[in-house]
């Protein structure tokens, strides 16, 4: 079972995002920031990272250029998961490194999707 | 002035035994009129179905209820009923790239293969049958476009059609809401294919450029539609009774080009014609039979 990381300050969205990916056989974690995510992937790197963009402390793209940095940081796939839908920020995350990218709101259907371009559903 | 609050889904529970006999004689006959003027036949056991899909035509029409739309159908002169009747009853479920393994087998083993074949008169054509609102139509385009180096010089043509006009104008118009972007389309697609206009992404116009959009319905005689390479006709025969299943794969088995392939959804087989298909080694996709099978025959 693969093993996803939730990212997100917000705890409604961590909760219904578990949620949806626990029903599609992930296990998941969770962190409020990139900071206590980017301390999550040094004690043990996710398979899958979903990944809010604004949040406090460090927000998406400083923690996934700081992740893709760590030793086995290029390994977990990330699926950015924000509010932030205006094509600069797309092509922005894309450029990074992210591997997908969900506009918020999201149903399982787009979470389904998007997990099976990443090649995991 | 009619009262079109006397009837409503809700209210259709028994309210006489005349009443009952009457919408059940209306269901019967709007059945029989569905089937024959679009093949999809309704189950017996889907009054409610119709009953809710109907109700915002019969109020928009002013029509009183089910019994008395059954006999507008059979007059003259009202066709915007009639076809958004029809609109009410289509399920224009659809998605980009759905169901995958097809435009999986497209891309990496049909395109090679027809590229090939057509390699003299390089020319490809392409029929969504039943389109929906175009997601299909552009899938495959984007499909020809990844392989634009090698199509270089060819002509391409994509054709998609379906029986709803409403969903015909959407797709020609090629916008799309954020949830129906994020079905089946990466992001890298999303970036390379579409624009944003206003709340909703819109297809970029070299892409729909690629695409004619037209209303057709299948029941009809589709000759003067030309010959294809490839047919996709996904997820509509399945409302189908087989009788007009049968004579639809038939029509399409004529305008395939000898070595063509018919595209049908994941759950729908060619049973009704067998005869003019063989299947491939993905369950959704046929060839057409170049000698037809012989029937069975007990002696």
């Amino acid at each position: 079972m693969k093993q996803v990381l939730v990212v997100d300050d917000s705890a409604v969205i961590r909760k219904v995002a578990r949620r949806i990916l626990e029903g599609l056989h992930f296990r998941t974690s969770e962190a409020s920031d990139g900071k206590l995510a980017l301390a999550e992937c040094e004690k043990m790197m996710p398979d899958v990272i979903l990944l809010d963009w604004n949040m406090p402390e460090m927000d998406g793209l400083e923690f996934l250029c700081a992740l893709r940095k760590l030793p086995g940081g290029n390994d977990p796939k990330v699926v950015f998961c924000t509010t932030e839908n205006e094509v600069g920020h797309i092509a922005r995350a894309m450029h990074a490194g992210a591997d997908e990218y969900i506009m918020k709101p999201f149903d399982q259907n787009i979470m389904r999707s998007k997990f099976q371009e990443i090649g995991l559903v | 002035m009619r009262n079109t609050a006397v009837w409503s889904p809700r209210e259709a529970a028994p309210v006489s035994n005349a009443g009952d006999a009457r919408m059940c004689f209306a269901f019967a006959r709007f059945r029989r009129q569905l089937a024959a003027l679009t093949g999809i036949a309704i189950g017996a056991d889907k009054q409610h179905l119709v009953d809710r899909r109907l109700y915002p035509v019969l109020r928009a029409h002013n029509v009183a209820d089910l019994f008395e739309l059954t006999q507008l159908i059979d007059r003259p002169g009202n066709k915007a009923l009639i076809e958004e009747a029809i609109d009410a009853m289509m399920t224009n479920e659809t998605s980009f790239f759905r169901d995958r393994a097809p435009f999986e087998a497209f891309r990496a083993r049909i395109l090679p293969e027809l590229m090939t074949a057509r390699a003299r008169e390089r020319r490809l054509r392409i029929w969504c049958a039943a389109v929906s609102t175009g997601q299909e139509a552009y899938s495959i385009a984007m499909a020809l476009d990844e392989a634009a180096r090698e199509l270089r010089g060819w002509s391409l043509e994509i054709l998609g059609t379906d029986i709803s006009g409403a969903a015909i104008e959407t797709a020609r118009k090629g916008v799309y809401s954020h949830f129906e972007v994020q079905r089946g389309l990466s992001t890298t697609h999303l970036l390379r294919y579409f624009h944003r206009e206003e709340e909703n992404w819109r297809v970029n116009e070299h892409l729909r450029a690629c695409v004619a959009f037209g209303q057709f319905n299948l029941l009809s005689n589709p000759a003067d539609l030309g010959a294809f390479d490839v047919i996709l006709c996904r997820n509509a025969l399945v409302n189908f009774g087989p009788e007009a299943k049968r004579s639809v794969l038939e029509r399409l088995a004529g305008l395939l080009a000898e070595d063509g392939y018919l595209f049908l959804g994941d759950a729908e087989t060619v049973d009704e014609a067998a005869s003019c298909f063989a299947p491939t080694s993905n369950q959704s996709v046929w060839r057409r039979r170049t000698r037809p099978r012989p029937k069975l025959a007990l002696v």
